[in-house]
């Protein structure tokens, strides 16, 4: 019996992070996702759950001290936003290079400077080569279902990776919509118990954990890593194929909305894909062929499969909440051209920078784009490769 | 999960030979490391001056003076890099230095 | 809070670093090592945690690990914030049933790792009381990338940061106090010790550490002979000199008590320290005369602070 009710996506991560009830939780207080280890601060100081909170002096040490605890062999998860994670960026790359299956609930807003505490997506793109998998929510649902599924993928013995769930600061974490909940013991049976192999405190066996490595070793280790990458897609789908028996509610790596038919296809992350469907409803009363392909699992990269539901698309436009200032668009543009480059497709495609530092992006702006890769497909001229939309020009 | 056998990690090891995140499973494996080979002067050990005072056990920086009953026994020449702390603490001259190896 | 000294005894324990490790001859670093992890008591476990630095990169060099016990490196500035996980994590589960052992926690870090880069990660784990041990192998620079200065080396030390030219002296300022400002956490233990005769003075700090719940924090002097410049087998002479001439006092501080363990019959002048060491030896050239007076009042002036402090038990 799923239970219905009013949450904001910090409420509905924090309450997954209940159910859960993780050993260790440490944490540094950073806008929008204070709230998540507020919650949780709660939930513990009323007996509501086991997990041990540690109030670290800062990310850095949040993200050290999670290392710590999953080395340990605690299930272990952190939050955190923007800087905060600009500080534990080392520490993404420790984690995730000593196969520390371990989480992070974060609520994506821009980096400084100048300092802003709205929503894009620059913290969590700056940090896609850090060897974590990252999945992305498009609303407080999807947040709440994805942070459910986290330590499945992870703790997966053919991963062993973090993971990152995602959710768009203050659009999603803040705003309270409806939302449908599962109970305590369904989720403690999804999740199951921790029983790690190799830990720091196995009474059997002392392990020793983060060498230092020689060149002979290290491209070897990057391998495996790379390896358990590509592990994770079927794992993923596999525990959203679990999660839909205990839930209804279907996952994969990206949805496609109206895109079976769809000739102007638009490529989006997060929240602004529920904007982006009201502008594909508007234009299909129309008559037109546009559609829409939110990604959900951003690493491992799903190219394949992106390239092939986009294949019969006459022009795309990717979306990017951040600008990867390497003058030629965002991280997605780059990522998704060379997937349907590789896979031999014909659209023509743009890449879009959209919601820098919070700015709205509305219904008329999708039905421009849409516009947009009309004419380009018509014409065949791209004049605009790389814009950036809701710009004061 | 087995102890690492890391006689099998080499410079030579294929990817999948690798632990993954380079753990080592297990305890005390760098006593496969001779670092005896970077001796350029030897401590001797002369028993019938040795007191079994101890004193030279503890400032060995590499473990290479083992205590058995109590009483110290000869160096672990598979370890020991000669730095001669050892010979220089010794109250009774029962260990001197020799060039080389 | 530690068992009767028993010098013969303790040297018959099992070794818990063991050797093949790619340390310098002559390292202090693994001396302390060796000292602080002999004062764990037989059948406790441990989990010892690293800081980077020549201990890290020597005693855990895949696939090879010096320890005997669990181990765990994770960064430079960190090793506070990871044994912290690792603390809280023993911690919850002893408390859900999963583990019945005993553990320790003590992890080591260079000065540097522990005066500046991991100071804001030791300062945290102190001030928030896991049940640790941070040990500071205290050689008075960053002698893994070369013999940088630190804020622990001593004033006038020829480092490769701070080198002496025509128009130099060393190193400007003096060493941080930093036993005194983790003191000033409130933590039940503090205390500092170096390399002494039958290790008594180590040992039984070292044990007190372990086996004071909360956290405690112990400043090793750990000679390098390489930065220091002297021949590796006269550290045990240095470490002497250091605390005869009071510029290493030997002290504790026990739940905000501040108590002397050593107070030199006839205290040394501090040139007795200077001499032995290439790293000061600018000092002594005809002209610098007054470098040395004014190093000698910095000791004076410190010695006197610790016995002030001392004497107000």
């Amino acid at each position: 019996m799923s239970i219905r009710e009013r949450l904001s996506g910090n409420e509905a991560v924090a309450l997954a992070i209940k159910q859960i009830n993780p050993d260790v939780m440490p944490a540094f207080p950073i806008t929008p996702s204070t709230e998540i280890p507020q919650y949780v601060a709660n939930y513990i100081a009323n007996g509501k759950m086991d997990t041990e909170f540690i109030p670290v002096e800062s990310e850095h040490s949040s993200m050290s001290a999670t290392v710590g605890a999953s080395a340990a062999g605690a299930r272990a998860l952190t939050a955190t936003s923007s800087c905060g994670m600009a500080l534990m960026w080392e520490e993404l790359y420790v984690a995730a290079s000593n196969r520390l299956p371990l989480a992070l609930a974060l609520v994506n807003r821009a980096l400084s400077g100048p300092i802003n505490i709205n929503c894009d997506h620059s913290d969590s793109m700056g940090a896609r080569d850090t060897g974590w998998i990252q999945i992305y929510a498009e609303n407080n649902q999807e947040a709440y279902d994805n942070m459910l599924q986290a330590f499945r993928i992870s703790e997966h013995k053919d991963v062993m990776l973090p993971i990152m769930i995602c959710q768009d600061g203050f659009i999603t974490s803040h705003a309270v919509e409806n939302i449908e909940l599962l109970e305590d013991d369904v989720v403690k049976t999804f999740v199951g118990e921790y029983e790690p192999e190799n830990y720091l405190l196995n009474p059997q066996q002392p392990i020793a954990v983060g060498p230092y490595a020689v060149s002979n070793y290290y491209m070897e280790t990057k391998m495996g890593q790379r390896t358990a990458m590509c592990n994770a897609k079927q794992v993923i789908l596999d525990v959203a194929k679990e999660f839909e028996t205990i839930s209804g509610r279907k996952y994969g790596f990206f949805e496609e909305y109206q895109l079976a038919d769809a000739d102007y296809a638009i490529l989006i992350i997060g929240s602004a894909a529920g904007t982006c469907k009201d502008a594909i409803d508007a234009l299909r009363a129309e008559g037109k062929k546009v559609g829409l392909l939110k990604l959900r699992v951003f690493r491992p990269f799903p190219a394949e499969e992106i390239a092939a539901a986009l294949s019969h698309c006459k022009s795309i436009a990717i979306m990017d909440r951040c600008d990867s200032f390497s003058s030629t668009g965002g991280p997605l543009g780059a990522e998704v051209s060379q997937a349907l480059y590789n896979a031999h497709a014909s659209a023509l495609t743009v890449n879009y920078i959209y919601g820098l530092g919070g700015r709205d992006i509305r219904v008329e702006d999708f039905e421009d784009i849409y516009s947009r890769l009309q004419t380009i497909a018509e014409t065949g001229q791209i004049t605009d490769q790389f814009d950036y939309i809701g710009l004061r020009k | 999960m087995s102890a690492t056998d890391i006689s099998k990690i080499t410079e030579k090891s294929k990817w999948q030979d690798i632990t993954p995140g380079n753990q080592i499973y297990g305890a005390g494996t760098s006593r496969a490391f001779k670092t005896g080979e970077w001796r350029t002067q030897t401590p001797v050990w002369i028993p019938e001056k040795c007191k079994q005072c101890l004193l030279c056990v503890p400032v060995c920086p590499d473990s290479s003076i083992p205590v058995e009953n109590c009483e110290r026994q000869d160096f672990d020449y598979d370890h020991c890099k000669g730095c001669g702390i050892c010979a220089k603490v010794c109250p009774f001259d029962s260990i001197t230095m020799k060039e080389g190896q | 809070m530690a068992t009767k000294y028993n010098f013969k005894q303790e040297m018959n324990k099992p070794e818990r670093l063991a050797p093949g490790h790619r340390m310098c001859a002559g390292c202090g670093g693994t001396i302390a090592v060796r000292a602080v992890l002999r004062a764990l008591h037989e059948g406790d476990k441990a989990v010892i945690g690293n800081a980077t630095g020549c201990l890290e990169v020597s005693s855990f060099m895949y696939p090879y690990t010096a320890y005997e016990d669990s181990y765990i490196h994770n960064a430079f500035e960190n090793a506070g914030a990871t044994l912290s996980g690792v603390e809280t994590a023993y911690n919850v589960l002893k408390k859900k049933g999963k583990l019945d052992e005993t553990y320790k926690f003590i992890t080591f870090g260079g000065d540097g790792g522990t005066y500046d880069i991991g100071f804001q990660s030791l300062s945290g784990a102190m001030e928030r009381g896991h049940d640790l041990v941070y040990v500071c192998y205290d050689n008075g620079a960053y002698m893994n990338t070369g013999i940088q200065r630190s804020s622990a080396t001593p004033r006038y030390a020829d480092t490769t940061t701070t080198p002496v030219g025509s128009q130099s002296n060393g190193k400007l300022q003096g060493r941080k106090d930093l036993a005194a400002i983790i003191a000033a956490h409130n933590v039940p233990y503090v205390a500092q010790t170096t390399f002494l005769g039958n290790f008594k003075d180590i040992h039984t700090k070292s044990e007190t550490a372990i086996y004071t719940p909360g956290p405690a924090f112990l400043n090793v002097l750990a000679p390098c002979p390489r930065g220091w410049r002297y021949e590796t087998d006269d550290i045990m002479n240095i470490c002497k000199l250091a605390v005869e001439t009071c510029y290493w006092p030997l002290f504790e501080v026990i739940d905000g008590k501040w108590i002397l363990n050593y107070e030199p019959k006839n205290k040394l002048p501090i040139e007795d320290f200077l001499k032995v060491q290439g790293r000061f030896k600018h000092l002594f050239k005809p002209g610098n005369e007054h470098l040395i007076v004014q190093f000698q009042e910095e000791v004076d002036r410190r010695w006197e602070d610790l016995q002030y402090n001392c004497s107000r038990n």
